[in-house]
């Protein structure tokens, strides 16, 4: 009973299933599906693999690149995007002393309520304050950036296929739009007011190419050239590190843990066979 | 328990003793997983897979209790609340990875644990009830793992809901009112979130419950063998306490391991990256996928097509969207009645020449089903998982009964200890030759 | 003949064997013990306060509303503080007092920064079981030695916040603090 029942109910999914298969092939000779241009172009523009000194089970931040990093970020890309999930205090992973931290801090503004009227306000930030908001909400975003939101960044690296690489590739990848991309999918063309850029998962993004050229900041003595590679990278690696702040800590534990591991399975194997000596099995 | 030659709980130790009898609880462990549980003794590694289920059971319900301490279920904050332990909690970091990875390693263990089944025929007679105990299971490790997804409220939380949530307004008539009902509103949101943090925290204790049983039934007819063919006596069995727990502890030592690595060094790989960005319900991320190991039944979801109608009229009597969510249930609760499709009087696979390729061929299809599962709902995708899905319920529903009754089978042994010396024989012709004198 | 001598051997070995094989197995359930410590320690640790509520703010009170004789109640890390402005009267008053009558002997000095005695800050916690005293708002009862009471079990401090009757066993503590100017102070 049950199996006639099953076989009925099973003949009943296998055809429609090949029905619809059978729909579908016929669609697929007779119209087949088109590349679309973002297939086109993430075919021919492969993002770079940078090797990042943070790659692989033994990789590390270079704190020198994280500074310069928070630099560029300071002073290029804070006027637009926040990274709210990072408090001033927690910049002391990147080296910077208390003193530091709280010059840091001071220079930002948070908000607050004046102690006397109860009106909103601002006061000066301490190292316990996240860095604060950009804009007070999202349409005062859209308002002053042609009506895109510029997405907060503290995350970007752990929210993109590719993290530091998609970075660093979209800081490095505006230009022109390719001839050939135009030609076969006309329909791709950039739309006034965005910029073309092959990484960008839409090919089109608002924002403008916020590194322009060489020296847009300054790096200190002994620092590299601020190229815009440079900058690019360096500022990819210290979003990397406000995505993962605890990667340095999870790397230097893990190593231990599998270690032990490791012997404590070799100590278990060896136990095991030997209370199965005597047992054929 | 039934083998007469198995071990009695005989305490040596006062304090057993006094307990033991005001509470038998130190005789139902013994029983259970102690010396007095006579096991086959030719159990291989794929019998490590239950013990390593229930390992897994366990980090899931420490590190989500103590990841319940700092999490917030509200949609205003739950995102940050989850930050906030990445950040700032004492060994946060930790935790969330291994709670999250644990959730895929879970089914990676389970996954191969009921396809040990499978094979084996684990679930015939006498241990249908066992079977049908794990079936619940699983549905209740998918629906609390399907919660526990939301709570992060990320991107692929809040569509990967709305998506799931959605399927039940395909059902007609009541599917409106029971997706309502479910979401307490019209999408994903405060109600929703709140009510799978509760959910989510009591279903593994109801899972452990189910494991209870599942356990209980098991020990009434006693573990299954790769052989098939039942205990006969005592020289076919080991006591289950030193022999498998040494093994088990091999096993939880090397699965221990692998989820290490995962853990400390590749704790993002399973997952998806949309995830990291706070859910926006007016933006829908380009791809909605679930996690890995709802991909098989994502794929059957989505074969489906084309409507059953009634041709050459515009009148359709099954939708597509309902065809695919009857589809996808059916794919699961088909395996309830796996005992009584497969009507083979032979328990193993091994022993099944025929059942044997039919069985490769499922492991291909399935691992072709989860491949379709996580790719974009674009040709050749689908067509690929019309076939597999055609496959999959033709191999449960049409191919297994029909095979039980042409197959012929080859010869069993006699018994476990017959196949476990022709085996260690086979490996050594002297010891052979000792033995036959 | 070969099978009998055999059989021997295998008996002495088998002896030896037990033995290593015991070792075997004690080194690995220790091993497992020492990895499942190890692994409830972040468990534990992780109720530990988070590095945000460790950051917890520094709280700044302004002091130039603040006449002689009256108080107010600010708050630090979460709990009451209690920031006095003591008259002459009151600090002769605690100056009067013997150490030996004291059951937790401090000078009104040593619990007020050197040439501001008349500012005394203290966290506005009975040092009993933890009730907020009364005292430091405008007409709360200042007990009988005219510093703070405890409501809950009758602790009396007095003018330097200093136990004096009642259960309570030590003085109001006095957190870490300092002057950012003459009218405002910086704790924690």
């Amino acid at each position: 009973m049950v199996r006639i029942l099953g076989a009925l109910v099973g003949l009943f999914f296998s055809i429609m299933l090949i029905w619809a298969f059978g729909v579908g092939a016929y669609n697929f000779v007779t119209d087949p599906p088109q590349k679309t241009a973002e297939q086109w172009v993430q075919k021919n523009f492969p993002m770079e693999h940078v090797s990042w000194s943070f790659n692989g089970p033994f990789g590390k931040y270079d704190n020198a690149q994280l500074q310069r990093g928070f630099q560029v970020y300071s002073e290029v890309c804070a006027a637009c995007h926040s990274i709210h999930l990072v408090a001033f205090r927690d910049l002391k992973d990147l080296g910077y002393n208390d003193a530091e931290i709280k010059a840091i801090a001071k220079k930002r503004q948070i908000p607050s309520v004046d102690p006397k009227t109860g009106e909103a306000a601002t006061r000066d930030g301490i190292p316990a304050d996240k860095f604060p908001h950009v804009y007070p909400n999202d349409v005062a975003a859209r308002a002053a950036n042609n009506n895109a939101i510029p997405p907060d960044l503290s995350l970007m690296a752990k929210a993109r296929h590719g993290g530091a690489d998609y970075i660093h590739a979209l800081l490095t990848g505006f230009r022109e739009q390719p001839a050939e991309l135009l030609k076969k999918f006309p329909d791709s063309k950039t739309p006034e007011g965005l910029h073309y850029n092959p990484y960008f998962a839409n090919l089109n993004l608002a924002m403008a190419p916020p590194l322009a050229g060489e020296g847009q900041v300054t790096y200190g003595e002994g620092q590299p050239k601020p190229t815009v590679d440079q900058m690019s990278k360096d500022v990819a690696a210290f979003l990397t590190w406000t995505a993962e702040p605890k990667m340095g800590v999870r790397k230097a534990t893990g190593f231990p843990v599998v270690i032990f591991l490791l012997f404590a399975g070799v100590l278990a194997y060896l136990s095991y066979r030997s209370i199965w000596a005597d047992k054929e099995h | 328990m039934s083998f007469p030659w198995a071990e009695h709980y005989t305490p040596k130790n006062p304090v057993m003793k006094w307990v033991d009898e005001r509470l038998p609880l130190p005789r139902f462990i013994y029983n259970a997983v102690g010396a007095g549980y006579p096991v086959p003794r030719n159990l291989n590694y794929f019998w490590n897979f239950g013990v390593l289920a229930g390992i897994a059971l366990t980090i899931q319900l420490v590190t989500g209790i103590v990841l319940a301490m700092h999490y917030a279920a509200n949609a205003g904050i739950a995102f940050e609340s989850v930050e906030h332990i990445m950040r700032d909690v004492n060994s946060g970091w930790l935790l969330r990875y291994a709670h999250a990875n644990g959730a895929s390693f879970f089914f990676i263990v389970v996954y191969i644990h009921m396809f040990r089944g499978l094979y084996f025929g684990s679930y015939k007679a006498p241990r249908e009830m066992v079977w049908l105990l794990g079936i619940v299971i699983f549905l209740l490790m998918m629906a609390t793992a399907f919660m526990g997804y939301v709570l992060p409220w990320g991107q692929m939380s809040f569509w990967g809901a709305q998506v799931i949530t959605g399927l039940f307004s395909a059902i007609p008539l009541i599917g409106e009112t029971l997706h309502t009902w479910l979401l307490g509103g019209f999408a994903p949101g405060d109600a929703a979130l709140n009510r799978f943090f509760s959910l989510h925290y009591l279903l593994p204790f109801v899972i452990a419950g189910v494991i209870i049983l599942h356990i209980w039934a098991l020990h009434i007819p006693g573990s299954s063998n790769p052989t098939g063919v039942e205990v006969k006596g005592p020289q076919d069995t080991v006591p289950f306490h030193p022999y498998y727990t040494a093994k088990d502890g091999f096993g939880v030592a090397v699965f221990l391991l692998i989820f290490a690595i995962a853990v400390f060094f590749a704790p993002n790989l399973m997952g998806h990256p949309d995830n990291y960005i706070p859910a926006n319900p007016m933006a829908t991320p380009a791809h909605i996928v679930p996690e890995w190991y709802f991909w098989p039944f994502y794929a059957i979801l989505r074969a489906f097509t084309v409507d059953l109608s009634i041709p050459f009229t515009s009148i359709v009597l099954i939708p597509a969207k309902l065809l695919g969510v009857l589809a996808m249930f059916a794919s699961i609760l088909l395996l309830f009645f796996l005992s009584w499709l497969d009507t083979s009087p032979v328990r193993s696979g091994t022993y099944r020449p025929l059942f044997k390729k039919f069985f490769a061929l499922l492991i291909v299809d399935v691992l072709v089903l989860g491949y379709c599962g996580g790719a974009p709902a674009e040709e050749p995708y689908v067509m690929i998982s019309q076939i597999a899905a055609a496959y999959y319920f033709a191999h449960f529903l049409i191919i297994l009964p029909i095979i039980a009754t042409i197959e012929k089978t080859d010869p069993l042994p006699g018994s476990i200890t017959e196949a476990v010396l022709a085996k260690a024989h086979k490996n050594d012709p002297a010891a052979a030759a000792v033995a036959a004198e | 003949m070969a099978t009998e001598v055999q059989g021997a051997e295998a008996v002495v070995s088998e002896g030896e064997g037990v033995r290593r094989r015991d070792f075997i197995n004690i080194a690995a359930v220790s091993f497992a013990g020492v990895g499942g410590l190890a692994a409830v320690v972040p468990l534990v640790t992780q109720m530990n306060p988070s590095a945000d509520v460790l950051a917890q703010a520094t709280t700044e009170v302004d002091l130039s509303a603040i006449l002689p004789g009256q108080s107010i109640k600010a708050v630090f890390r979460s709990q009451p503080l209690f920031v006095r402005h003591l008259t002459p009267a009151e600090i002769a008053e605690a100056d009067k007092v013997p150490m030996s009558e004291l059951r937790d002997p401090q000078t009104l000095e040593q619990r007020t920064v050197d040439g501001k005695t008349q500012w005394l800050v203290t966290m506005g916690v009975c040092t009993h079981l933890g009730c907020v005293p009364l005292g430091a708002a405008e007409g709360e009862n200042k007990g009988p030695f005219g510093g703070y009471f405890c409501p809950c079990h009758g602790s009396s401090y007095d003018t330097a916040a200093r136990i004096r009757k009642g259960p309570a066993p030590r003085n109001l503590d006095v957190p870490a603090y300092k002057y950012t100017s003459d009218t405002a102070i910086l704790v924690g």
